[in-house]
């Protein structure tokens, strides 16, 4: 009863925390272009927190660069379980131009756990607020069906989704 | 009264990228502000020796996300330029049309950002809402919002037809209707006005000694704009003002911002309708001669120089960046000091960062005489510069 409450909030509310790695600002913009009148992702009920201890999701933009790495691995610390991370356009998931640069490590997955991946140059919101929603299909199974749907017609099947269910089902301590 | 220093960053709620800055305050007044830069440090000037020009246009858009076209444009310019290639004017119009649409889509986000920090949320949302139309036309003529990979070393790589111009014309119609009225919000909102007026003041004779570029000299009252100093692209046959300002004040950087989205409908309403026929861009010869440029632009954010040393092959030697949010940053620290902690994110947010852009690395105390470091030797040096500083 009490996961299931538990569960329901955090469909409901998922906040997320933008972090940037050292992007170049494109994703970044696209990130805040989704929350604002014409996409508008607060209908899912996110909000965008300034302080990673509030947040559920951690919003990850641009190649991992040699400076940022230890406090990128301190903020996902910081963020309270469960969470999840989502690296939003292709430097996030796997470097980009800039892999093999001297002073990139490669993608958001070098130094945390990553569970959905959008990629992109920089992905359109819409591609952002269909990663979120690939997110909270393994809580909702109303979203789940949309998705699917959603996937049936051709819509983001480069979307990955890896590893959801190590974090999303973990019990409380 | 005992100075405080407050570490700020780099991941914070006021700016979405990482830059830290570390205060030494005494009560609410800010004694001295130190900057750290180099959080997004990739390093692009050394991946371009690795690359062809043409293969570097794409890598030169990366290097910011929002002024994406200008940074393209200046490479591609300077490339020119070493081929003694004549453009045809079709080409530069439609580059000049670009240019200008991006300086809409970062003057309007500019203002938002602004509008969010000084916590006017509900003029955030309206000018993004408004932003929207330049992105749809952005779209609609290179099929991307934010890299639109419209230039090619010799032109532009797609041609504008008659519908799309007149889509152009119609939302430059709309979009000015609704800057009037920003023009107004800016200059009588009370709520906005209390938060910018006299706050992150910066001298015109300060700016000067401090080489602050762009918008936040022109805020000053110094007049300098690439676009009518040296003229590049169509910039030469296109009639608009370069706005100044004496306010010296966020104020005075605001107006300069909302009334250049005003000069940029003109421009490109004027470019759409006097667009010359003919071809768009001419073919151009791989291999670069050998010899140095300085190539220079009008940023959204100030002007943008690259120096680019060609050696005759079709890579070139060294690709030199200099941005304008960096050579801001000194004026910005003066802004800074004897001011409010509550007034950092604005008067930060003024200068319209773009941390992106800036992080560039410069050696000046090297030990051995070598000219240049390979790929290698920087790869080693970075690893272990972070691993002494961890």
């Amino acid at each position: 009863m009490l996961d299931k409450l538990i569960n329901w909030s955090r469909v409901k509310s998922p906040w997320i925390c933008h972090l940037n790695t050292g992007g170049c600002n494109g994703c970044d913009i696209e990130v805040v272009a989704s929350l604002t009148p014409r996409f508008d992702l607060e209908r899912f009920g996110i909000l965008i927190k300034g302080t990673p201890r509030h947040a559920d999701v951690l919003v990850a933009t641009g190649a991992m660069t040699r400076q940022i790495w230890t406090r990128a691995r301190r903020i996902y610390d910081q963020t309270p379980e469960p969470k999840f991370v989502l690296a939003v356009g292709s430097c996030a998931c796997s470097g980009g131009v800039f892999r093999g640069c001297y002073n990139v490590l490669g993608g958001i997955d070098t130094v945390m756990p990553v569970n959905v991946y959008v990629p992109g140059c920089p992905p359109r919101p819409d591609a952002i607020i269909f990663g979120v929603l690939k997110l909270l299909s393994s809580l909702d199974p109303k979203i789940a069906k949309l998705v699917e749907e959603l996937e049936r017609k051709g819509y983001g099947k480069d979307i990955e989704v890896k590893g959801l269910t190590d974090h999303g089902s973990r019990k409380r301590d | 009264m005992a100075e405080i220093t407050i570490p700020i960053g780099p991941q914070h709620p006021a700016l979405k990228e990482p830059i830290n800055i570390t205060l030494k305050v005494e009560g609410e007044v800010i004694v001295e502000p130190i900057l750290r830069i180099g959080y997004n440090h990739r390093g692009i000037e050394k991946a371009m020796e690795a690359r062809s020009y043409i293969q570097n246009i794409y890598l030169a858009e990366r290097v910011c996300g929002i002024c994406s076209h200008v940074h393209s444009s200046t490479l591609v310019q300077g490339a020119e330029e070493l081929l003694e290639l004549e453009i045809p004017r079709r080409g530069l119009y439609i580059r000049t049309i670009f240019l200008e649409l991006e300086r809409i889509h970062s003057h309007l986000l500019w203002l938002g950002v602004a509008a969010h920090e000084v916590g006017f949320d509900t003029l955030f949302m309206y000018t993004w809402r408004d932003r929207e139309i330049v992105m749809d036309l952005l779209e609609l003529i290179s099929g991307n919002r934010v890299n639109y990979a419209m230039n090619t070393v010799g032109g532009t790589r797609r041609d504008i037809n008659d519908e799309q111009k007149k889509k152009l014309l119609k939302g430059m119609d709309a979009l000015e209707e609704r800057t009037k009225y920003y023009v107004k919000i800016a200059t009588t909102e009370p709520t906005f006005l209390k938060r910018v007026e006299g706050v992150g003041i910066l001298k015109k004779e300060v700016a000067k000694k401090l080489c602050a570029v762009g918008p936040t000299a022109r805020g000053s009252g110094l007049r300098m704009d690439i676009r009518k100093d040296d003229p590049y692209a169509a910039y030469d046959e296109i009639p608009f003002e370069a706005i100044t300002s004496d306010l010296c004040d966020v104020m005075g950087r605001t107006v300069v911002r909302v009334k250049e989205l005003l000069e940029a409908y003109k421009i490109i309403k004027y470019a759409v309708n006097n667009l010359p026929a003919g071809e768009i861009r001419k073919k151009a010869r791989r291999k670069i001669p050998e010899n140095e440029i300085l190539s220079y632009t009008e940023a959204p954010r100030g002007e943008l120089l690259y120096y680019i040393k060609s050696n005759g092959t079709e890579k070139p030697e060294r690709v030199k960046i200099r941005t304008p949010t960096l050579a801001n940053i000194p004026s910005t620290i003066e802004m800074l000091k004897g001011g409010y902690i509550a007034d950092i994110p604005i008067v930060f947010a003024a200068m319209d960062p773009c941390i992106a852009c800036m992080d560039r690395v410069i050696l000046v105390d090297k030990k051995n005489n070598e000219r240049s470091m390979n790929w290698e030797a920087l790869r080693r040096y970075g690893i272990k510069w972070y691993e002494v500083k961890r």
